[in-house]
């Protein structure tokens, strides 16, 4: 007799998705979470006295509505405090690109531009679309003749033919070139170029001349076939989704303990059998499944020492590299962009001046080094949510690239000059900024790393490229969230689909258990 | 223009000064990036050495690894089927190692030097594999395959013709057992094991010393009819005693292109190496599973009726193709035609007889035999001195 059905490891948002489905299922789950707060990317912290911000994640943009409506979210407390915002590309003159819907304007953005916008976004929610039909249901394998995943090849098939000759074949060429070769081809506009790339590479090691910056696009722009028309910002910060989703697992039966660190998987000879905790407790349960990532469960929780040596090699093999840093600036007052309307503070900013401009930020990344000239995704929160910072004060949160996990000199040397370097490109849009300043805090990807387990500091659990896609995520062989380990599931960004809080991994990774009839 | 070849030029072993001096008929080959010779003198009365007086072997480009750290035995426990636990300091085990799949990647033997000390002998280069098979292991591993020289001796006197060289009380070594001796300032180390089927040993020593072994062997074996052999020789005399080679008998699994093309050990007449009862080895969950629902193939030795050899042979039954033959030979000893072949599962039961379907040329015209084949039980030559220990002397 085991202590659980399930225990899942990590109280991120595809931890909690798949307790709650599994606990909905009626199965006994425990959430086990290191942190003090459940939620994981899914954060809301202070990062300086009376001023909150969204550790992690600032934008819903891909929260994958069936979940939302499934774990009844709202009713647990998910509420937003903007929907539906436009992107504006800031320039320096004060000449911003604002993109919202399919329309764009200003930025000097031509009449051509602008309907070749229009043009380009209807092809990608096509392509779009047909991602989601590979996202919403396990990844298919190539050889095993699975009925199931017949299915799922059939239906991408018939996808893949009611896209139409022209689309279809476009879609074969475009998924494994560049957002920057696609951008020269499809729009005259640098700025429009820039802006649309810019959501290639955020949360990527890559630049908008690598390889695979297509298919993270589509990636992101998935939500738009979700219903997300634009980025939607969380009421109380991305905590309130952590905790509407911890809620809806206790809701359903599950028990979600916080302050408790899993040290190990245990394992008999031939299947887990549960966890032990750095207290020492051991707890039983028919399954263990991991939402932490691959290398996490597989090198610190199991052991490579209890695997057999081909997967330690698949799982040694994934690439975890990060670029990515997260800045919140505590500040005084409302700052004042060049030729920005203050009624549009609230949207979300980009600062992203051209392709050029985005590759020459990414190059020294190759070298273990930061961008002179980041690039990045800017949040004022307190905006459209007063209650993140003290009355007439504001939060500036920006995602900003690119740095390395593991600078030459170490980040101790780096930390101040690349803030520096964030700052004084804020300052060339808003040139009051530094005088606002009252606090500021500065994650590194080895932050990020250490603070949400993330490998590599990679919010993905592992690069999205095509190579560690589909079948091949994390590895072959493990690609439908069993790992090949008897009682050992995954169900965590580093499984199919992937990252960015969607909640799909969690979802499939939950409906594949149940099929499997291990807790029957 | 023809395009330029592409040629790697071939290493010489420690002993080549000495190989090349006895290599009368100038027959050479590629073992694994080194020349050694396929023929000295003449293949048959080479082959006649290793079973009648003394053979001697250049197994110097053999590829040795050697595993040393607190996790030693662990990691070999996890990489190889079989239980290396059950073997003793100073001891030798044969094993086979998989991949995940349970596919046989190369086989080879394991020296035990000490507590946690060991020495991996294998055919194939294997030093990515090992390096890979170690994350998560306290171990380290060492190519040390330049930095040893060995000579198989084999065959009836090979005890006393080591023993004359000064190996004293080499007879009471048993099969499998291993031992160190001084050798001109150094250590020489024997174990009796060898790739003949036959009493035999297998020395090894610094590439230093090499060529001194050479000659002192070569004087002490003199009286005792002492002959080198090439590969030619070695391929009859492992044939007659059923020793499967890899990269001829079976695809090693990770250099397969083709799906299926690999093979399990059971398929390869090998389970009695594989201990499922052991906690993890690579293989062990798709061995467990092929044990469950059945193998493809069998591993079969055949004796074939006349004296052709039945190399590449499809074994038929009735007029349906069940097997190929991988290695086959006349052995001169047994006087019997030997094949090993993978036959499709349910077929080779011992004592099954089918018909080897053997192509050959005389001065270019190609003649089809249908020779009639039994299934043997094990080995055709498989002598007492083998095993027996004492070694009886000669």
């Amino acid at each position: 007799m085991t202590d659980f059905d399930a225990i899942i490891i990590g109280a991120g948002h595809n931890g909690l998705v798949c307790a709650s489905y599994l606990a909905k299922a009626g199965k006994k789950v425990l959430v086990l979470e290191s942190r003090a707060v459940p939620g994981g990317c899914a954060a809301t912290h202070e990062f300086a006295p009376g001023f909150q911000v969204s550790s992690c994640a600032q934008w819903l943009y891909q929260l994958s509505p069936k979940v939302v409506s499934d774990l009844k979210l709202p009713q647990h407390g998910l509420a937003y405090a903007a929907e539906g915002l436009a992107t504006i590309a800031l320039d320096e003159t004060g000449d911003h690109l604002r993109l919202q819907g399919d329309s764009a304007s200003g930025g000097g953005v031509s009449i051509e531009d602008q309907k070749a916008y229009a043009v380009f976004r209807k092809k990608m929610r096509k392509y779009a679309k047909l991602m989601k039909t590979a996202y919403d249901t396990r990844p298919p394998k190539l050889v095993e003749h699975d009925f199931r995943d017949k299915m799922t090849f059939a239906k991408l098939g018939l996808g893949m033919k009611l896209l139409g000759k022209d689309d279809m074949s476009d879609l074969m060429r475009l998924i494994l070139i560049n957002i920057f070769d696609v951008m020269k081809e499809t729009f005259g506009s640098s700025k429009l170029q820039a802006a649309i790339a810019l959501d290639a590479v955020i949360g990527t090691p890559m630049g908008p001349r690598s390889p695979n910056t297509v298919f993270t696009y589509l990636h992101r722009f998935l939500g738009e076939v979700l219903g997300f028309e634009g980025a939607t910002q969380v009421k109380g910060g991305m905590g309130t989704l952590g905790a509407a989703l911890s809620n809806a697992a206790t809701d359903l039966g599950a028990v979600v303990r916080c302050n408790t660190t899993v040290a190990s998987i245990d394992k008999t000879h031939d299947r887990v059998t549960g966890v032990t905790l750095s207290s020492g407790e051991c707890i039983t349960a028919k399954l263990v499944v991991s939402s932490a990532d691959p290398k996490t469960t597989f090198k610190s929780l199991l052991g490579y020492h209890h695997m057999e040596a081909g997967l330690v090699r698949r799982i040694e093999q994934i690439r975890f590299k990060s670029g990515t840093v997260k800045v919140h600036l505590a500040l005084s007052g409302l700052p004042t962009f060049t030729g920005l309307d203050q009624s549009d503070l609230g949207q979300r900013l980009v600062i992203a001046p051209s392709l050029n401009a985005l590759e020459s930020a990414f190059n020294p990344l190759k070298y273990d080094e930061s961008s002179e000239r980041p690039v990045m995704d800017i949040s004022m929160p307190t905006i459209h949510d007063p209650s993140l910072a003290p009355n007439g004060q504001h939060v500036l949160s920006a995602i900003v690239q690119y740095a390395p996990l593991n600078p030459k000199g170490g980040w101790e040397a780096l930390r101040a000059p690349f803030m520096t370097a964030v700052i004084a490109e804020l300052a060339r849009y808003a040139p009051d900024i530094a005088s606002l300043i009252t606090a500021e805090e500065l994650l590194t990807p080895a932050d990020l790393a250490a603070t949400f387990g993330m490998t590599g500091g990679n919010w993905h659990h592992g690069e999205l490229t095509m190579d560690q896609v589909l079948m091949t995520r994390p590895a072959t062989g493990i690609s439908q969230y069993q790992t090949g380990i008897a009682g050992l599931y995954l169900c965590g960004a580093g499984s199919h689909p992937g990252g960015g809080l969607m909640g799909l991994a969690g979802r499939n990774s939950a409906q594949e258990i149940i099929r499997q009839g291990e807790l029957a | 223009m023809n395009s330029p070849t592409r040629a790697t030029m071939l290493l010489e072993t420690p002993f080549h000064s000495r190989v090349a001096d006895r290599c009368k008929i100038n027959d050479w080959g590629n073992w694994m990036g080194y020349t050694t010779p396929n023929a000295y003198f003449d293949v048959e009365l080479e082959y006649f050495s290793i079973r009648s007086t003394t053979g001697v072997f250049d197994l110097s480009p053999m590829n040795k690894y050697r595993i040393q750290g607190p996790d030693a035995e662990a990691y070999l426990n996890r990489m190889a089927t079989r239980n290396i636990s059950k073997i003793g300091i100073n001891r030798v085990g044969y094993t086979v190692w998989c991949n995940d799949a349970g596919m046989v990647m190369d086989d080879g033997t394991i020296f035990r030097l000490g507590e946690s000390d060991y020495r991996l002998c294998s055919y194939q280069r294997a030093i990515d594999w090992l390096l890979w098979c170690a994350l998560g292991f306290d171990v380290t591993i060492t190519d040390e395959t330049e930095d040893l020289a060995a000579l198989a001796v084999q065959g009836p006197t090979s005890c006393t013709s080591l023993t004359e060289m000064g190996l004293t009380d080499l007879n009471t070594l048993k099969p499998f057992g291993m031992r160190t001796y001084d050798f001109e300032g150094e250590k020489l180390m024997v174990s009796r094991t060898g790739f003949t089927g036959d009493l035999g040993y297998e020395v090894w020593v610094s590439p230093e010393k090499a060529e001194t072994l050479w000659d002192q062997l070569f004087d002490a074996g003199k009286e005792y009819l002492i002959k080198p052999f090439g590969s030619y020789a070695l391929d009859i005399a492992r044939i007659e005693t059923g020793f499967i080679q890899a990269g001829v008998d079976f695809v090693p699994a990770e250099e397969m292109v083709r799906p299926g093309r690999a093979r399990s050990p059971f398929e390869l007449g090998l389970s009695w190496l594989v201990d499922l009862e052991k906690p993890l080895f690579n293989g062990r969950t798709a061995l467990l599973k092929e044990k469950a629902k059945g193998s493809r193939y069998r591993f079969a030795i055949l004796n074939v009726d006349g004296n052709k050899p039945a190399d590449h042979s499809f074994i038929l039954k009735g007029d349906r193709q069940i097997g190929t033959v991988t290695s086959a030979a006349w052995c001169p000893t047994a006087k019997s035609n030997i094949a090993f072949a993978q036959l499709e599962m349910p077929e080779g039961s011992i004592g099954e007889e089918y018909v080897a379907e053997i192509y050959y040329q005389r001065e270019l015209h190609w003649t089809r035999l249908l020779a009639p084949c039994k299934v043997i039980d094990g080995p055709i030559f498989n002598p007492k001195r083998r095993r027996q220990t004492p070694a009886i002397p000669h």
